[in-house]
């Protein structure tokens, strides 16, 4: 909460008193981190005298489980977001690694959980690193790259499973037991999931916050021309983000196997979006350069919140897509009417 | 400090014989120049003059064509800006390069921040420790953790400053630093450069404004047409003697100026204003006139034309055309008005460099060759033609894309375009910039006979010899407002240098009457 | 007078250009299919698998006009697939059939107003406002027939997507989409409006200040965009008679494909028609080729996906063989 606050801090832009002597306070406050929180909480007691099942412990421990994923994910895609692109194959990235994963697992019960994550981890970085180098050395659009990888990774999870598996899903009774169990067990009585979240979180915390290398991919996103004229090279920033967001997709890919005890070939189809619309509404801006990783989180636990509500108070589940869309169009239209009002104030500013 | 005594005429830096050449255009032929230590050096002259891009040699943006650099006593020659900063030579350009997201402490120290070898974690502390001493010692309000979208032109100005200052620079340029300060903001300036002086810190300052350099500077060297016309000790030089460098030159007579009669007003602009840009500007354009805007960068002389074309729509004011009063909110208004506007930047603004001569020319009235939305290649290409022999455009084929030609015949493209539109008001702005001598006495010609015929032509230049040359009547803006009118007979270039660059309102009989 | 307009022609230039590639890599797949595959020089079984591809073939026509523009819409066959459950519900409510058909049209033209309105008056890059409404379209396609399918279409109906010319194995799809082709080639390459789009695509700046109404343009070529979703929702639906919210999944990413295949640029200002319609038979003739072959459409997906990255690369090449003769001519 506190760096929350701290935040909020950092987001206050004063303009003080023009020559005229008038003065302006444009305080454009942590808007969004606040407007999150809010929203969460009237969200939560709304749904939850509406349904009391809502606030159960096994209801909440559902929507952890839920968020888990997504929220792991949504750091990948907040990285992207931030230097100015859209990763739009992390869905078909974690059906693909989940599904190579899956295969190898079905052939070796022995290897631990952990491991699992690990050679999960190697895979995702593996593609995150060929659309780095599309968007780097190819000098392809981010969106379009990515489009064209969501094809492609999606196509190769069918032939894969196709080749290795005569086409059969990699079922539950094909994957070991401590497997199976590893998304529903806990250590030291904290569910793994959440806990894996968290040393990630806390883990890209301090990278984004703390060291040079993450604030450079905050510089990219704000100016691109201003990072490269301090020397920075952004090649390798931009790399390093799309070969980072792979590796979460990688883990993120073993986990949802397990979740799911299984690896179907459509895994994950469709996940990128809910993705993005975390982000934005974890505060992120859709033109780069600035977001911070705890509106993130919030954002992931709040899009949790809102599905698992739409179970709970019978609204159809076909609502989520449009409501998904809905929220990335309106976030982008009060960013940039924010950004509008930002810079009117300070255009007054200037002597005429 | 004994040192410094002996290094006080000791030259950090030293351009012998500096040639710079463009594509067209030769920006500065031998120029010397030398900086000593712990000394303040003004660089002045008109726009043109060569003073941008003798720091950018500085500074490493690109190579000079010939001549040598010197640098703390050894000859050096710079691949990009980067290698100039790591030796010390740090530049503050009009535009600040800032990251908007970020603090004041990080933009300060964004590239080379201090961190914990161990941890990789950034020492925070010392970084806003550090921007408190570096921003406390430029100005007492702005907190190392403050939004830099918060600031002010000045205070992102002084951010920039701070950054050079973490750099440990040794020289610090600034180009026109006070452009867009306020009179009481560049003295705080002032009394900073006069610190950094002291601590040894030796500095090039770039301006127009005499004030500034009369408070400031220890020596002055005047550039012209890319010379170096010399450099003066500020104790024995006064204002007149630093005005005579910049602009004495004989009026050449490159400008054909034929004896025209004035007929019917054809534009009336009175009291239009535009938040940020230009406030209470009146004047009016009679057929057969050539008004002439002077000014300085950022003066608002282009923001006042691309008002009257619709681009960039004034807040308040009225605009008359023929007497008649006229909404212009696009420029497709404009031209149905008759008004034509040459951008200064041409590649930008005024031509599609990628398509044919033909396309460019016709571009604003396509809707003359379309019958039911088709296209008439044929009678295109007839008027094309018919515009580009009257101007004289050099190219072999028509169908060539404009990227090819010279920068001269790419200006008459760009006014061919608004010729074949039959636009009776046009509004000029730079006419001439980076084109040779040839072209622009060509384009010149062209100015004068199409007055003859009827036209009225508003010019925007920033060559004084060409203000005088060509114009009736010349107006001079200065941060927006208009600060002088002369008529032809009375203006001299020290009168409309003197309007353009003071802070005072020039005695107002000389204002606009109509 | 010189005559300025002998076109400089040598039989490099003509044969240097992109159009040339796609013939040639037609070529080769042809005679390779041919070889491994007997059934598939069938006339009727060629024509019948036009009509499949026609849906994309138009969108992939007025697709060509916003990338030229330097814009994108990645909302189209989201915009099918609302279009025709709208028509489905509401022809399913007991409403005429082709008061239903235009319903669906006017929704689909609807949608791409929506994205015009967005892109030019709060002037958003249209990558990310038609990326948000690739997800609010379908969602809202999703809410409107949940996981339900309609049929049951009239027969005059399905004449769109099934029928043929007179007694022929011509299509009604193909003859109109080659009516659609005609105009669109025609627009772009002679008309007031083809010029704009491309003076558009190089420079937007100077074509403000000359005087282009350029944001009524933009707003045209989306709802525009929209119309012609609809229009092919329309088809596709009449086609297989029956539609669900899913139909036409992944469409614009096989649309974009066939553009930027066809050589046009998605740096904008350059692309042709002739270039796009090579693309279109070229992608067309592939899938057709394996689909006899019985290759699966997530294979399929895989090569579309590859055909898309390696479009763009061999743009790039293009582009910076554009530049280097830029630079020296």
């Amino acid at each position: 909460m506190k760096q929350v606050k701290n935040k909020q801090q950092d987001q206050k832009v004063e303009v003080a008193k023009g020559k005229e002597g008038k003065s302006l306070i444009l305080k454009v406050a942590g808007f969004r981190e606040v407007g999150i929180i809010g929203f969460l909480v009237i969200l939560v007691t709304i749904i939850s005298l509406r349904n009391p099942v809502f606030l159960s412990f096994d209801n909440i421990y559902d929507i952890g489980l839920d968020t888990a994923i997504l929220a792991i994910v949504a750091v990948g895609q907040m990285m992207v977001i931030i230097t100015g692109g859209f990763d739009i194959s992390v869905g078909s990235g974690i059906g693909l690694a989940g599904m190579i994963s899956a295969l190898i697992l079905m052939r070796n019960w022995e290897i631990s959980p952990f491991v699992a994550i690990l050679i999960g981890i190697a895979i995702g970085g593996l593609l995150g690193s060929i659309n780095g180098l599309l968007v780097v050395k190819g000098k392809i659009p981010p969106v379009i790259t990515t489009l064209g990888t969501m094809s492609i990774f999606r196509g190769l999870t069918f032939i894969i499973c196709f080749k290795f598996n005569q086409g059969n899903w990699v079922g539950a009774h094909k994957l070991s037991v401590p497997f199976k169990d590893f998304a529903r067990g806990t250590f030291l009585k904290i569910p793994n999931l959440i806990l894996i979240t968290i040393i990630v979180y806390i883990v890209f915390y301090y990278f984004l916050n703390h060291t040079i290398t993450g604030r450079q991919i905050y510089a990219v996103g704000s100016n691109i021309n201003s990072a490269k004229a301090v020397g920075i090279n952004t090649d390798k920033v931009t790399f390093l983000v799309y070969l980072l967001t792979g590796m979460l997709v990688g883990m993120a890919g073993v986990l949802w196997v397990s979740r799911y005890t299984s690896a179907q070939s459509d895994s994950g189809a469709g996940f990128e979006f809910i993705t993005i619309t975390a982000v934005i509404l974890g505060g992120v801006s859709i033109f780069g350069g600035s977001g911070s990783i705890i509106g993130v989180l919030f954002g992931s636990v709040l899009i949790g919140v809102i599905n698992n509500s739409l179970n709970i108070i019978r609204i159809s589940p076909f609502w989520k897509l449009a409501i998904n869309g809905f929220i990335i169009l309106m976030a982008v239209i009060m960013d940039r009417i924010i950004s509008n009002k930002r810079d009117e104030a300070l255009l007054s500013r200037r002597r005429i | 400090m004994a040192e410094d005594m002996n290094e006080k005429n000791e030259k950090i830096l030293e351009l012998k014989n500096i040639t710079k050449e463009f594509p067209g255009v030769v920006a500065l032929k031998g120029v010397d120049f030398d900086l000593r230590y712990g000394e303040v050096h003004t660089l002045v002259g008109e726009n043109g003059a060569g003073k941008s891009t003798l720091v950018k040699i500085i500074a490493g943006i690109y190579p000079q064509t010939s001549g040598d650099i010197i640098y703390e006593g050894g000859s050096v020659s710079w691949h990009n800006p980067l290698e100039s900063i790591k030796r010390g030579i740090a530049a503050i350009y009009q535009e600040p390069t800032i990251f908007p997201d970020f603090n004041v402490a990080e933009n300060i120290f964004m590239g080379h921040q201090s961190y914990n070898k161990v941890s990789r974690k950034i020492n925070w502390r010392y970084l806003y420790k550090k921007t408190n001493t570096l921003m406390g010692g430029l100005v007492a309000n702005i907190k190392p953790r403050d939004n830099i979208r918060g600031l002010s032109m000045a205070e992102r100005q002084l951010v920039e400053i701070a950054k050079a200052l973490s750099l440990n620079a040794k020289i610090l340029i600034m180009d026109e630093p006070t452009s867009a300060l306020s009179v009481s903001e560049s003295r705080e300036l002032f009394s900073i450069i006069q610190d950094l002086k002291k601590k040894g810190t030796s500095i090039i300052f770039i301006s127009h404004r005499l004030e500034d350099i009369f408070n400031v500077a220890d020596r002055v060297t005047v550039l012209r047409d890319g010379n170096c016309i010399g450099t003066k000790s500020m104790e024995n030089i006064s204002k007149d003697e630093v005005i005579q460098m910049m602009v004495g030159r004989e009026v050449k007579n490159l400008f054909p100026k034929l004896e025209v009669k004035q007929g019917n007003e054809l534009l009336r602009v009175e009291g239009m204003s535009r938040k940020g840009s230009f406030k209470d500007v009146d004047f009016c354009l009679n057929e057969g006139e050539i008004l002439g805007f002077y000014g300085l960068v950022g003066s608002g002389r282009t923001e006042v034309a691309k008002a009257i074309f619709g681009l960039e729509p004034a807040n308040r004011g009225k605009i008359f055309i023929k007497g008649k009063e006229v909404r212009i909110t696009n420029p497709n208004m404009a031209i149905e008005l008759g008004i034509g506007y040459v951008p200064e930047n041409r590649d930008e603004e005024g031509l599609i460099l990628d398509m044919s001569i033909t396309s460019n020319i016709t571009l604003p009235i396509l809707e003359k060759f379309s019958k039911f939305g088709w296209l008439d290649n044929k009678a295109e290409r007839k008027t094309a033609e018919e515009y580009s022999e009257m101007l004289d455009v050099k190219a072999s084929n028509l169908e060539q894309n404009v990227l090819s030609l010279s920068g001269g015949n790419k200006q008459k493209v760009s006014l061919a375009k608004w010729l074949a539109s039959e636009a009776k008001i046009l509004l000029f702005d730079e006419p001439t910039k980076g084109i040779d001598i040839g072209a622009k006495a060509a384009i010149h010609k062209f100015i004068s006979e199409l007055v003859s015929k009827g036209f009225g032509i508003l010019m925007i230049s920033s060559e004084l010899p060409e203000i005088l040359g060509m114009s009736d009547n010349i107006l001079v803006m200065h941060v927006g407002l208009i600060r002088g009118y002369y008529k032809r007979s009375e203006a001299t270039q020290e009168k409309i240098l003197a309007s353009a660059i003071s802070d005072n309102e020039i005695d107002s009989s000389n204002k606009v009457r109509y | 007078m010189v005559d300025r307009y002998s076109k400089v022609f040598s039989i490099r230039s003509f044969f240097m250009k992109w159009e040339w590639l796609l013939v040639l890599i037609f070529i080769v797949f042809n005679i390779v299919i041919i070889n491994i595959t007997p059934q598939y020089v069938n006339v009727k079984s060629i024509f019948d698998a036009t009509s499949i591809f026609l849906e994309k073939g138009m969108i992939a026509l007025i697709m060509a006009f916003i990338i030229i523009s330097k814009n994108i819409d990645l909302s189209v066959a989201s915009i099918m697939a609302l279009s025709s459950v709208t028509m489905a519900v509401v022809y399913q409510s007991g409403v005429n059939m082709w008061v239903s058909f235009l319903i669906g049209l006017s929704v689909g033209t609807l949608c791409g107003f929506i994205n015009g309105i967005i892109i030019t008056k709060l002037g958003f890059p249209s990558i990310i406002v038609t990326l948000a409404n690739y997800s609010f379209y379908r969602g809202i396609a999703y809410v409107i027939l949940g996981d339900q399918a309609v049929g049951g279409f009239t027969k005059k109906f399905s004449y769109l997507g099934q029928g043929y010319i007179g007694n022929s194995v011509v299509p009604f799809s193909l003859a109109l989409f080659i009516c659609l082709a005609i105009i669109a080639g025609l627009i772009l390459h002679k008309t007031k409006f083809g010029r704009m789009i491309y003076a558009i695509g190089w420079n937007r700046n100077t074509c403000f200040a000359s005087g282009i109404p350029v944001k009524k343009i933009e707003l045209l070529l989306f709802t525009l965009s929209g119309f012609i979703s609809g229009l092919a929702g329309m088809f596709i639906t009449s086609r297989i008679a029956n539609t669900r919210p899913n139909i036409a999944t992944g469409f614009e990413l096989e649309i974009i494909t066939i553009v930027i295949l066809g050589g046009v640029l998605v740096s904008g200002g350059v692309g042709n028609m002739t270039g796009v319609m090579l693309s279109l038979t070229l992608i067309g003739t592939i899938r057709y080729g394996l689909g006899l072959h019985n290759v699966p459409g997530q294979v399929m997906l895989l090569v579309t996906g590859g055909l898309l990255i390696i479009s763009i690369l061999m743009n790039n090449v293009m582009k910076r063989f554009l530049t280097f003769k830029r630079l020296k001519g």
